[in-house]
């Protein structure tokens, strides 16, 4: 196989929400995307994302055709980062109020736990990523209440965590996306080079 | 550790932070359905069919019309009964220039404020100065140019006007080719013909320019005004709407009387039936057999009132300046 690697093709929920906004950053780090509706459109992907937005809506969507239970068994195997909305869709439980979830990733939510959008804020915060403080861009956010053993913190806001990973899931509960710091991004792509190697490697 | 002295909330100063998390939450609205209503049931409704947002007010636009009277924001309680009862955003109506009511909107810390021709106008010459507010305001717009002067004056969200509480899409239509027909005129000038666009437009060349670069409005651009079926939802976002507002499409029977949800189950279903079915049509704007499909699920349809019965004097869209 020749060494030149084939941009990763990234796949974005796109039921409702900020998928937009994903896009644009893929793009800038040189991925290619699409959009996702329907179970059908998962065929292929690199990696998956999970978009910010209304949960309860894309729940809604979710229920329908079996996506749910598709989706579901998708992300235990194909890297997925869910943001804000997408965050709550991937956790073990959800609270504020109880709502269903994928339970791919073991942690608890809150929703809209920082209050309305006029407690919306931008906040630079401590993170495990090489560089300066983490600008975390939080709109009527979501707040981690608990992490399991397997979950690793990767950046927080007055000790709460605010990125966190297990295995094949990376979850925010900010928004990377609106922010001209890519750094989230790259690490999610990190993330589905790896497993892309790592697959590799068992099929030897 | 960060500097705790880099951490910003909207609280102060109006900067960029401020528009950023304005913008942010517009972003949140994309490709979803936002619903009038006018009760904590019907706002139940809404969220459980799939809305993304709720526009909390005492009468939607097709009573207004019937109606007469002077249109003004909610009642506080209703507005406050609604936000309770829902855990998705919540929008609320101002009348234009009432930047008082704004304030009492932001104060109750709705989500996003629609300062809207719906309403009986309070001021004919002045809009709210949106930029003094921290909650993200959305204005209808018929035009370019009027899109870009509410934009300047900080709305974060536009939404075509059409003509709302009618049932009837073309105006809506007219208003969204409109916009994107203007929009694609001006990418092809020259640096020195935009000083002129600006002029035409009734626009800040700054944002004429900014628009004539990126082929796109700067705030997300939503459609609005007498949408009342799952066609009428695809159709606007193939003409390039990023969201809908549906007012009276889905709580109205007849012209000026809405379903009854709150004691009849057949009208609750229908209502929920509509509901269900926009959302869906929203979402799969491009494919034409969900579309199909969910139309067909949908019991009953507003009556509406062709808007080109409408004499000009009584058209909602021309309030606006």
């Amino acid at each position: 196989m020749s060494p030149a690697r084939h941009p990763l093709l990234i796949g974005v929920l796109a039921l409702q929400g900020a998928y937009d906004a994903h896009v644009r950053t893929l793009v800038v780090l040189g991925a290619t995307s699409r959009l996702v509706r329907l179970p059908l459109d998962l065929h292929g992907l690199d990696g998956l994302i999970l978009p910010g937005g209304e949960s309860t809506t894309m729940l809604h969507f979710l229920d329908r055709n079996g996506f749910f239970e598709v989706l579901q068994t998708y992300v235990k195997s194909t890297p997925t980062f869910g943001t804000c909305a997408g965050a709550i869709l991937l956790a073990a439980r959800v609270e504020g109020p109880a709502q269903r979830s994928l339970d791919a990733l073991d942690i608890t939510v809150e929703r809209n736990a920082y209050g309305r959008q006029i407690d919306s804020s931008i906040f630079f915060g401590p993170s495990v990523l090489a560089g300066p403080p983490l600008e975390m861009v939080f709109i009527r956010a979501p707040r981690i209440t608990r992490t399991g053993p397997t979950v690793e913190t990767l950046a927080s806001r007055d000790g709460s965590p605010t990125l966190v990973r297990s295995g094949l899931i990376l979850a925010a509960t900010f928004h990377p996306e609106l922010s001209d710091d890519h750094r989230v991004h790259q690490t999610f792509l990190t993330l589905v080079r790896q497993h892309q190697a790592d697959a590799t490697r068992k099929r030897r | 550790m960060a500097d705790p002295s880099s951490n910003s909330t909207p609280s102060g100063g109006i900067g960029s932070t401020t528009l950023r998390l304005k913008l942010g939450l517009a972003e949140m609205l994309k490709g979803g359905v936002i619903m009038d209503v006018m009760n904590v049931e019907q706002a139940r409704i809404a969220e459980e069919a799939g809305a993304i947002s709720v526009m909390a007010l005492e009468r939607v636009p097709a009573m207004i019309r019937a109606e007469g009277g002077v249109a003004r924001m909610a009642n506080p309680k209703l507005i406050r009964q609604i936000m309770a009862a829902v855990t998705i955003p919540v929008m609320a109506k101002a009348r234009i220039g009432h930047f008082a009511e704004a304030q009492i909107l932001q104060h109750l810390g709705v989500d996003f404020i629609d300062e809207s021709e719906v309403l009986t106008p309070a001021d004919e010459t002045h809009h709210i100065d949106k930029h003094a507010f921290t909650t993200p305001f959305v204005c209808g717009a018929r035009n370019l140019g009027e899109a870009l002067r509410r934009i300047a004056e900080g709305a974060a969200m536009i939404r075509t006007k059409g003509e709302a509480g009618t049932g009837d899409v073309v105006h809506a239509v007219q208003h969204m080719r409109q916009i994107v027909g203007e929009i694609k005129a001006i990418t092809v000038l020259s640096d020195q013909e935009l000083y002129h666009a600006a002029k035409v437009h009734g626009a800040p060349y700054e944002l004429i320019r900014m628009v004539a670069k990126s082929g796109k409005l700067p705030v997300p651009n939503f459609s609005a005004g007498g949408i009342a079926t799952p066609a009428d939802a695809a159709l606007m976002m193939q003409l390039g709407a990023e969201s809908i507002f549906v007012g009276s499409g889905i709580f109205m029977k007849e012209r000026a009387t809405p379903l009854d949800v709150e004691n009849n189950p057949i009208e609750r279903e229908e209502a929920v039936s509509r509901a269900r079915a926009i959302v869906i049509a929203t979402t799969h704007f491009n494919d034409a057999k969900i579309v199909a499909d969910a139309s067909e699920a949908v019991t009953g349809t507003m009556k509406g009132l062709a808007a080109a019965s409408i004499e000009v004097q009584d058209q909602m869209q021309t309030r606006g300046w």
